[in-house]
């Protein structure tokens, strides 16, 4: 009983970590027990081990399916966009055509309902980050354990699929969003008015350390909460997969009881990861709108 | 879950990839909407605008009938008109012509006459003279009696 409890708490573990690529330092114990004499870039084999890599390291799995994502979407909605433009206007659209443009029309309406001032470059960055998180997202619909079972034939020690588990992704984005928000900001109100609006409200010029706090918070949360947010949720729904992935060792009426479940689960999640990918879009949208306006 | 430079190597991927996407994808995308926007939006127009100019035709094809039948009663009532002028003509050519054909043969008539009333004068002429030589039983100088016959001629 405690082996197999042992082995649901790896196999947990297991689907939880990235497949790291880092430095270990030289005098270093590997999980292995082999000890290293100098300082060797490798792959992570253990937890332990890609938690000691430090900063200097990559996650290569995030990074590989996130850009892999990225340029599928970016390739189709490309080829997408020339298909539109080299048919003439009286051309009825075909299949792929016309759902990429009711994807940027969707995403196009919802800009202009919440973004009041003028920036070309709103409106791409929304789309690329609903469909770039979507897509992250989607991975999650895969069986979780077919691209891990996969690498670890190609002998690779981890392979997280889901992009948006892990948090250097969604922070990636959240930061990028939030240096977006602080140039804009600094752009449209000038230095002083953007600091003026961090320090002289709400309390006016005698509450300025009050206000600061406040507004400061108020700055801070939002990079964070954009972050964690996708981070939580696809988290959350990840581990319910890998729970439910451990019903199928538990006999066959748990097994049947996990596919309903797993099919149940994934049905509900369809809506979790469009669900998310609206919400980070139109956040941005409505941060950077933020960003743009004037406080009279 | 550890932080590392994956977080940096995110951020550059996620801006390289606006980057593109604000270069390469949403700009032609755009254009080729707004022309459909733009095509159907003319279609539209121009079916409109079709519309009134049928209803407008319609107006005035049913305006154009009307005067039609308006001109072709007219018409009518100036051909029956014009029909009983022609019959009332021809009935007054007719009246003459009869006339003139009735005095014709009146004159015919009576120039028989006059000619048959000739001839029967030179019958009676020669009859006259023809029972007077029989009368006389004798010659007779024609020369001398042609005088006294041309008279009882004109007497007759």
């Amino acid at each position: 009983m405690s082996a197999e409890a042992h082995t649901s708490t790896e196999y947990i573990k297991h689907h939880l970590q990235n497949l790291t690529f880092g430095q270990l330092p030289p005098g270093y114990q590997r999980g292995d027990g082999e000890t290293l004499s100098v300082g060797t870039w490798t792959l992570a084999h253990t937890a332990r081990e890609a938690k000691d890599m430090g900063f200097m390291a990559v996650n290569v799995d995030t990074m590989g399916f996130s850009i892999l994502l990225g340029a599928l979407f970016l390739f189709f909605f490309h080829r997408a966009s020339v298909l539109a433009t080299k048919s003439a206007a009286n051309v009825v659209p075909g299949g792929w055509v016309n759902f990429v443009e009711w994807v940027v029309e969707f995403v196009d309406s919802s800009v202009k309902g919440s973004f009041t001032a003028r920036n070309p470059m709103v409106a791409p960055l929304a789309l690329t980050i609903f469909i770039w998180i979507f897509l992250m997202n989607a991975m999650d619909l895969l069986p979780i354990d077919w691209l891990p079972r996969l690498a670890g034939l190609a002998g690779l020690p981890f392979m997280k699929v889901v992009v948006s588990t892990d948090p250097n992704a969604t922070f990636g984005m959240s930061l990028t969003v939030f240096a977006l928000v602080l140039y804009y900001s600094v752009k449209m109100k000038g230095l002083g008015g953007f600091v003026g609006e961090l320090t002289l409200q709400p309390f006016g010029k005698w509450g300025v350390p009050a206000n600061l706090l406040l507004e400061g918070v108020n700055l801070i949360a939002k990079p964070v909460s954009l972050a964690l947010r996708l981070f939580g949720n696809m988290y959350a729904g990840e581990m319910i997969f890998i729970l439910i992935a451990i019903m199928f060792s538990g006999g066959s009426v748990m097994m049947l009881t996990g596919g309903v479940l797993q099919w149940a689960w994934a049905v509900f999640h369809i809506l979790i990861i469009t669900l998310q990918a609206f919400i980070f879009m139109t956040l941005t949208i409505v941060y950077l709108d933020m960003a743009h306006q004037e406080h009279h | 879950m550890n932080i590392n430079m994956t977080l940096i190597g995110q951020s550059i991927t996620f801006a390289m990839f606006v980057w593109f996407c604000m270069k390469f994808v949403w700009p032609p995308i755009m254009t080729a909407l707004e022309a459909r926007k733009k095509f159907i939006a003319d279609g539209l127009a121009a079916g409109d605008r079709g519309k009134h100019e049928l209803e407008l035709a319609a107006k005035r094809a049913k305006v154009t009938l009307h005067e039609g039948k308006i001109k072709a009663a007219e018409i009518i009532a100036q051909a029956e008109k014009r029909g009983t002028q022609l019959v009332e003509e021809a009935k007054g050519m007719a009246k003459i012509e009869g006339d003139r054909m009735v005095l014709v043969a009146k004159a015919e008539i009576e120039q028989e006459t006059h000619r048959a009333r000739e001839a029967l004068r030179g019958e009676v002429a020669s009859l006259v003279v023809a029972g007077a030589a029989k009368l006389l039983r004798r010659e007779i100088n024609a020369q001398v009696h042609a005088e006294l016959l041309e008279a009882i001629k004109n007497e007759l």
